[in-house]
């Protein structure tokens, strides 16, 4: 299998990843640089970055991504923490009931959020029960928020879990063995070596955090702009050439920092399966 | 001297698996404890529980006249060298042996000048910015010395300590620890499967298998009067067959009346009957006390190997002779050679 | 203590499932609900179930959504398995190139990968179609396909490959006798992780899919406007059951796989 011939069989692959990954690329690259006319220009990206309302979605989109991340990693990092405690034969299963859910068809779990968050809602019908006050949270920051808490977070558990799992029982071991008690051990060892799952998982979050416009979409009722939605609107309305300035910053800081933060050139997509 | 450690009627089991079954062990300050038994006898969860890594079932863990039965590991006053070292990858040599010592919040000059000695100690000089992954086996072997005795612990556990080391790199380290451990004059407690090893190094080994001690003694009472046949087959090479005490110091086995030097057995009580190699003579067909025939031969550069069946039974023989293959041959023990042992069950019936 | 951790741990674990699991079991039990939109327990009915088989706009769009992930994740598992093999006679550096390639899709934003494929297909031939979506969703799970297939054929022990050369089969019958049935579990979950990528997809099925053709994900897309409607509901319930299953299936094949490499030396001997 080492035949130096068989790389001919990457030839389908090769030609499919120029044609349709990398020439694509290009194509957000020319729109970006040029105007209506096909002259070249810089308008496009001094657009995308000074236009005050595209400021406002950046903001939001920055803040919302942010919290998000956050609140996956709060959740996240004790989960793994508390499922590798667990002493069970086969560790994937239960993390494999933690993923599941993402499985689901991304549209309808939105719908499913709606149907709990709505003001005459499941969340709003069970606090009347309670005889609490209802809350509003539909077509909210907030909404937006859980969506994109409740969507994202599988991606946030699983290189953490992956991580806490591996590490050697023996280092945790050998810093208690050594003195130091339950925190200081938490702190000087399984924290900076599990880092890596958490940037990992950071930026299995972040990303396509800032990146989305559905969510908002689906939950935000069209009230709240983020980037994603600006620039949808821009390619809905026909204005490639700005669409394509705005893209370009998005894709180059989504590719720059995932490069950056995923050395080892293992993308996420080998451990979505247990 | 006085005890240490001491392990009182200690059980554990995990998922239903008995792994220690009423465990008794006392370790005196100052001795090299060897902890010998095949995969699967305890003697890691031996160590895990003095270490405060695994709460016994059942028993009490002392130190001196102490409980510790409560006491979490990083309040012990003992330090392991674990089987792979899981030395910590995200730090250097230095802050590796540094580990403890800045958990104990110790001086900054203190902490230098302990890290500087236990690395001198172990012969790693000038190591310390080197990172831990860019060590040779043998290096971070002690690395992980030097980082357990930095704590200056009464106690040193170590697991198996050398299984990852190549032969010779082993035989060095084996030298090196003996030569450590007189040095700090503080006690080692030793866990392997090599018996070699155990008995180069050690002050006292025990012996253990399926979570029961087997035999507590010197490396010479273990190897030369060993108490059942699991330690005479476990501990070096042995010819283990049945026999029958007729009498005191008359053992009959192959239908032969043979005279030995054991006593206290009830008569024609059914014996294992062991012989070690080296221990088989190998004379003339007439004067043997059995007669046989060679099978086999292997040259083992020190000694020959051979197998010589008679009665039905092969015996190993190890000798500087050689007998060729074929050869009608006389064997002969010498009484002090012949060790007389209670059946196995017999000796748990007894406990 | 030591008790306490433990139930708090429990307690936690139990929490976030609840979070995780809370909108797909309100979906699954609402599916048997009598009434419309209230939220309060009328009765059990399979009305909704009726009205979503009866539902022409949902239904062609289940089945268009079914019909494209099987054609994506087929030629993605083909084109998948090729590139692996290739890659086995690459040197370290041409690994590396391709492995980044195959992960920029995978890294990069959705919303980017559909608009570039979107102005990529508006130049070269004017219009979106079935075609252009098709080989969009191609685009989409190769990756995955790739990340699959080449773990597992790194764990491959090319021993045995080499073992069936030596006793006599061809480069290909080897391949085919002794390769694909050990590396099979990792061709199949690459091909499932495509399937239920390309069932998942929204954005780049929304860029670049052609007009009046919608998969489920566009299809709830395009009708927000018109709130929840109760086949929602039963959709949920049956897309559950069905994916659950998928990938159960994974985890049984994946569990069974290594007793499968011992049947396979067996049939070499004979």
């Amino acid at each position: 299998m080492t035949n130096k011939k068989n790389t001919l069989l990457a030839g389908p692959y090769l030609i499919w990843a120029v044609g349709f990954i990398v020439l694509p690329l290009f194509m957000i690259v020319y729109y970006a640089f040029t105007d209506k006319q096909n002259r070249f220009t810089f308008d496009n990206i001094v657009a995308a970055v000074s236009d005050p309302a595209n400021l406002k979605a950046l903001g939001m989109t920055l803040l919302l991504a942010a919290l998000a991340t956050a609140i996956c990693l709060v959740l996240a990092y004790p989960l793994a923490l508390c499922l590798t405690k667990l002493r069970l034969k086969r560790k994937n299963s239960i993390i494999f009931l933690f993923i599941l859910p993402m499985w689901m068809n991304f549209m309808l779990q939105m719908v499913a959020i709606n149907v709990i968050v709505e003001d005459n809602g499941v969340l709003n019908s069970l606090l009347t029960a309670l005889g609490l006050p209802t809350v509003h949270i539909a077509n909210t920051f907030g909404a937006i928020l859980l969506g994109m808490v409740y969507d994202y977070f599988p991606f946030m558990l699983l290189p953490i879990f992956n991580n806490v799992s591996c590490l050697d029982k023996d280092l945790i071991n050998a810093s208690h063995d050594l003195g130091a008690n339950g925190i200081s051990t938490f702190f000087k060892v399984t924290l900076p070596l599990t880092l890596p799952g958490v940037v990992s998982g950071i930026t299995m979050v972040f990303m396509p955090a800032i990146s989305d416009f559905a969510i908002a979409e689906m939950l935000g009722g069209g009230k709240i702009m983020l980037i994603g939605n600006v620039v949808e609107q821009s390619f809905n309305k026909g204005q490639y050439h700005q669409g394509s300035g705005l893209a370009l910053l998005l894709m180059v800081f989504v590719l720059v920092s995932s490069f950056i933060t995923d050395k080892d050139g293992e993308g996420e997509g080998g451990t979505l399966l247990p | 001297m006085k005890d240490i450690i001491t392990l009182k009627d200690i059980a554990v089991s995990f998922d239903g698996e008995t792994i220690l079954d009423g465990l008794n062990l006392s370790i005196r300050d100052g001795e090299f404890v060897t902890l010998l038994g095949p995969s699967g006898c305890g003697k890691t969860t031996t160590l895990r529980i003095i270490a405060g890594f695994v709460t016994p079932d059942r028993g009490d863990v002392f130190f001196g006249d102490q409980r510790v039965n409560n006491v979490p590991a990083h309040k012990r006053h003992v330090n392991t060298i674990f089987q792979r070292y899981a030395l910590f990858p995200h730090m250097n040599v230095f802050e590796n042996v540094a580990f403890g010592m800045r958990v104990q919040k110790k001086g900054k000059d203190e902490i230098k000048k302990t890290v500087e000695e236990m690395l001198a100690l172990v012969n790693l000089k000038g190591y310390e910015k080197r990172h831990v992954s860019t060590l040779s086996g043998g290096q971070q072997q002690r690395v992980a010395i030097a980082r357990a005795l930095a704590n200056k612990p009464t106690v040193l556990l170590l697991d198996e300590p050398l299984a990852a080391l190549d032969l010779k790199l082993r035989k060095e380290m084996q030298v090196e620890l003996k030569n450590i451990q007189k040095s700090l004059g503080i006690t080692f407690i030793y866990v392997t499967h090599d018996q070699e090893e155990a008995l180069t190094m050690s002050d006292t080994v025990v012996v253990m298998d399926h979570g029961r001690i087997q035999q507590i003694g010197t490396p010479m009472d273990i190897y030369n009067e060993p108490q059942n046949a699991f330690v005479a087959d476990f501990i070096g090479e042995s010819n283990i067959f049945d026999g029958v005490m007729r009498e005191d110091r008359v053992v009959e086995y192959f239908g032969k009346i043979i005279p030995c030097v054991d006593s206290g057995f009830a008569k024609d009580e059914l014996v294992d009957v062991v012989i070690r190699p080296e221990d088989v003579e190998l004379v003339a067909p007439e004067k043997g006390q059995l007669c046989g025939t060679v099978t086999s031969l292997i040259f083992k550069g020190v000694h020959y190997e051979m197998n010589v069946e008679a009665c039905g039974f092969s015996w190993l023989v190890h000798s500087t002779k050689m007998e060729p293959v074929g050869t009608e041959v006389g064997i002969c023990v010498d009484p002090e050679n012949i060790q007389i042992m209670r059946k196995q069950e017999a000796v748990c019936h007894d406990e | 203590m030591k008790k306490l951790g433990s139930v708090l741990r429990g307690l936690y674990i139990a929490l976030i499932f609840v979070f995780l699991y809370a909108p797909v079991a309100l979906m699954i039990v609402l599916s048997f609900n009598e009434t419309r939109s209230a939220y309060h327990w009328e009765g059990f009915s399979f009305w909704k179930y009726e009205a979503l088989f009866n539902n022409d706009t949902i239904m062609e769009a289940l089945v268009s959504t079914v019909v494209l992930g099987l054609c994506a994740a087929a030629i993605a598992t083909v084109i998948g398995i090729l590139v692996c093999i290739g890659m086995m006679a690459m040197s370290k550096r041409m690994q590396g190139v391709v492995t980044t390639t195959a992960n920029i899709p995978l890294l990069n934003a959705d919303i980017v990968t559909g608009i570039a494929l979107m102005l990529f297909f508006a130049a070269v031939v004017g219009r979106m179609s079935n075609v252009t979506l098709l080989i969009s969703h191609v685009t989409l799970v190769l990756p995955y396909v790739v990340l699959n297939v080449s773990s597992k054929l790194r764990q491959f022990d090319m021993s045995i490959y080499h073992a069936a050369l030596d006793l006599g089969a061809s480069p290909a019958k080897a391949f085919f006798k002794v390769v694909l049935p050990d590396i099979f579990p990792g061709v199949l979950a690459g091909f499932l992780l495509a399937l239920t990528i390309s069932f998942d997809d929204f954005t780049i099925t929304y860029f670049t899919k052609g007009q009046g053709l919608n998969t489920l994900s566009t299809m709830i897309y395009t009708n927000r406007i018109r709130g929840i409607l109760p086949e929602y509901y039963a959709l949920s319930a049956l897309m559950f059951v069905a994916i659950l299953s998928l990938i159960l299936i994974v985890q049984i094949i994946n569990m069974r796989s290594a007793p499968a490499v011992k049947k396979t030396e067996r049939d070499m001997q004979k």
